[in-house]
């Protein structure tokens, strides 16, 4: 926990210079004060993974002392893994917050969703997502994605007006300019705002790194039952794999990011520490959804098409 | 990036000094931004393993041989369909000194209010211009927009240097001729750069082509051009963004006002007084995020105690009593429209400024600019999509309002429609272009001149 005074880079930054890390999260800070003080009933996306564990971080440094001025919302897809939703509880607990669930389970038991031929659960989301946003009427929705990510991302506001059906519409976004964010909406509306619009995953890694933030295990390296499916490794389990033909395997591996366990792959990797994780990934050649989500292959612009129907 | 040797406490050390630039780049259709922004992304080994062979795949199936860089930053359905930029789009890419986000901004002219967009944030500009082509008409326009946004930094690149043979005198004589009309609207620094984005020369690597030349490349100007701290010289302001009041056990009595400094230095002990109230007081204790400091400057968020009990909320100003801005109802600005829906006389908008929202008419629209001339019509009754005109606009409220020339945050505001929350227009206070401007070079102008 410091704020890092006065880097000088090269010579030509004077005292009052911020270190990259500094700027971003002050940017955040301000984003997530913004919504504090423009929005009724704003949420918090908290799945357990690397982007939403530090949103949290940066909400409780935003408002401290005092607590943090949200719920959060986790959309439980039926097939996450067993050690991020222990970790949610726990953090939940920890901080003293309120959580909802919204669940792809539920969906599909009361048959108003049906299981993908393919059997991945993340386009399932989209829908106990929107309902749950429209239920409770929250008006501001915190994700943690970040325009490094994929290229339709790079597209995204910081505030993202969503119409009552929850859709994008790329080409109609409202013009973001210097840090004066337009949250106005009409009923039923929502925004979706992204704190972490401006970081990448190495920035992520090592903001993690400096501030001790705690994560889930499955982010280190650890002996793991996976099978090979579509270029990546997958967890064996109840959700559905390995199918006949694949083999199950042990082996070294860690997670670059935590969804679904359907479409959610595994790295091979020694990484047992942060330092470890970070110079791994910062000699990477492969973007963190290029190795690990298997839902962004499915077209060009899988995620432009999932995003324009409500998709975080 | 770090090589896998580094060592990872030398690769730690190196990040923890490194610093954030914002730029932003602009170029006509065919001046060739997109090789640019992709060569600097490539180069600079940013773009990974899986993003060029999709961009290989993509370009092999519609019967290219070459992979297309410019569906590197394409993003959208329609972009890669009509192989056009639509909108602005951000970029991340990092050196051992630096960790840049570019605002990737169209180079149509309707999308003139994206380049604004994208200008509102940056620190540096990168105006192209084609060297078979020279200063046309939409390089002065990229300037002017550079000029009015006050981007502290302009860099123009003068490419395609292979195409004229690389030589020296079709560079410098483009580079006159910009240089003069940019320093003319006041662009305080300009930095020419002859380069080929399509070759690879002066982007990243030196030129083997042009010994002639002695200056930087583009990235190594951007890695050491001085990024944010010019905002710690300016006076002090501080937009209450929310109040913190925990009023637990722990706490019973902490009251502290949060927001990011927007510009200039806070230190405890400064005497401050509270817009628009008047009230004043002084800075008992800054909460630097978790942390005690005696000292904060822009852009750092944090959290103010002041030593008196008085009444703060949001959308008050915190300023040092000493240099106070002026406070106002009668804002004289400088717009760009950038809603489809005209701006008019008469019309009832919101105006937000800082965290301040406020109902505000448009009083007047004396002028409208045009900026391939920079031109001034008067009287145009409104302005459309991609306009940029002078208003006059009265607030129901007074704003403490800084001329955008001194403070991009504090002297910059939206209109907004009240009826549907549209984003109609970004308003800059004060003088369009910088004080003491004179009459740009090689541009007529008529009998009312262009500072209007």
């Amino acid at each position: 926990m410091s704020t890092t005074v006065a880097s000088v880079t090269g010579g030509t930054d004077a005292p009052y210079a911020l270190s990259h890390l500094d700027a971003l999260e002050s940017e955040a800070v301000h984003i997530f004060r913004e919504v504090a003080g423009e929005f009724e009933r704003p949420v918090i996306l908290f799945s357990g993974g690397k982007d939403s564990i530090v949103m949290l971080h940066l909400a409780l440094k935003a408002f401290a002392p005092a607590p943090v001025p949200f719920t959060l919302l986790h959309v439980d897809t039926g097939h996450n893994f067993p050690e991020v939703l222990d970790y949610r509880d726990r953090t939940v607990a920890e901080h003293g917050l309120r959580l909802h669930v919204a669940s792809v389970q539920e969906y599909i038991d009361a048959g108003k969703l049906r299981e993908r031929p393919d059997g991945t659960r993340n386009p399932l989301q989209t829908v106990p997502l929107t309902e749950k946003i429209q239920a409770e009427r929250f008006d501001a929705v915190f994700g943690g994605g970040r325009r490094d990510e994929e290229k339709a991302r790079a597209k995204e506001r910081v505030f993202s007006l969503r119409d009552e059906f929850s859709q994008w519409d790329p080409r109609r976004q409202r013009p973001e300019l210097w840090n004066l964010y337009n949250g106005r909406h009409a009923p039923g509306e929502h925004v979706r705002v992204f704190p972490l619009s401006n970081w990448t995953e190495l920035d992520v890694w090592q903001y993690i790194a400096r501030e001790g933030i705690e994560l889930p295990e499955i982010y280190f390296a650890h002996e793991r039952e996976v099978f090979p499916r579509a270029g990546m490794w997958l967890t064996a389990g109840d959700w559905g794999g390995p199918k006949e033909n694949e083999r199950v395997e042990k082996r070294l591996v860690r997670y670059r990011t935590v969804g679904d366990m359907s479409c959610t792959g595994a790295v091979d990797s020694d990484a047992t520490t942060l330092d470890a994780v970070i110079a791994e990934i910062a000699a990477s050649r492969l973007t963190e959804r290029g190795a690990t989500r298997a839902d962004d292959k499915m077209s060009e612009a899988a995620m432009e098409d999932r995003k324009r129907e409500g998709y975080f | 990036m770090t090589s896998a040797t580094e060592p990872y406490a030398e690769f730690a050390e190196r990040l923890a000094t490194t610093t954030l630039l914002r730029f932003a780049t602009a170029g006509s259709v065919d001046d060739g931004k997109s090789t640019l922004v992709g060569r600097l992304l490539h180069d600079s080994k940013s773009v990974l393993t899986d993003q060029l062979e999709a961009v290989e795949r993509v370009s092999l199936s519609r019967g290219q041989d070459t992979p297309d860089l410019a569906l590197l930053t394409d993003g959208l359905r329609a972009e890669r369909e009509q192989g056009i930029t639509i909108d602005v789009a951000y970029r991340y890419f990092a050196t051992p000194r630096r960790r840049f986000i570019l605002a990737d901004t169209p180079g149509h002219v309707q999308y003139t209010r994206n380049m604004v967009t994208g200008a509102s944030t940056a620190e540096l500009a990168v105006v192209l211009v084609d060297a078979r082509n020279g200063v046309v008409e939409q390089t002065r326009r990229h300037a002017a927009v550079a000029a009015l946004l006050r981007v502290p930094h302009v860099v123009l690149a003068v490419n395609k240097m292979d195409l004229v043979a690389y030589a020296e005198p079709v560079f410098a004589s483009i580079a006159e001729e910009f240089t003069a009309y940019a320093a003319s609207l006041g662009v305080p620094e300009i930095t020419a750069i002859p380069i080929s984005a399509l070759a690879g020369d002066n982007v990243v690597e030196p030129s083997a082509h042009m010994d002639w030349y002695g200056g930087p490349t583009v990235l190594e100007h951007l890695e050491t051009v001085p990024s944010s701290h010019d905002l710690a010289h300016c006076p002090a302001r501080f937009p209450v963004q929310y109040v913190i009041r925990p009023q637990s056990a722990r706490h019973p009595d902490y009251r502290g006002y949060a927001g990011q400094i927007s510009s200039g230095v806070l230190r405890v002990g400064d005497a401050v007084t509270v817009l628009p109230s008047g009230r004043t007081s002084t800075i008992e204790g800054i909460d630097a995020l978790g942390e005690s400091v005696d000292i904060a400057w822009a852009p750092q968020s944090v959290t103010l105690r002041l030593a008196d009990d008085i009444d703060v909320s949001r959308g008050d100003l915190i300023a040092p009593s000493a240099q106070l801005p002026a406070s106002t109802q009668d804002v004289e600005a400088t717009v760009c429209h950038v809603a489809d829906r005209p701006l008019t006389v008469g019309q009832r908008v919101l105006l937000k400024h800082t965290t301040r929202t406020v109902k505000a008419i448009v009083k007047d629209i004396p002028s409208r600019l045009t900026l391939d001339d920079l031109s001034q019509h008067p009287a145009p009754g409104q302005l459309v999509a991609n306009d940029i005109g002078r208003v006059r606009i009265r607030t129901a409220e007074p704003l403490a309002l800084d001329p955008y020339a001194e403070s991009r945050r504090t002297g910059s505001f939206l209109l907004i429609d009240p009826a549907d929350g549209t984003t109609l227009s970004a308003g800059m206070a004060g003088d369009a272009f910088a004080e003491g401007a004179g009459a740009p070079a090689a541009v007529p102008t008529d009998d009312e001149g262009w500072d209007f």
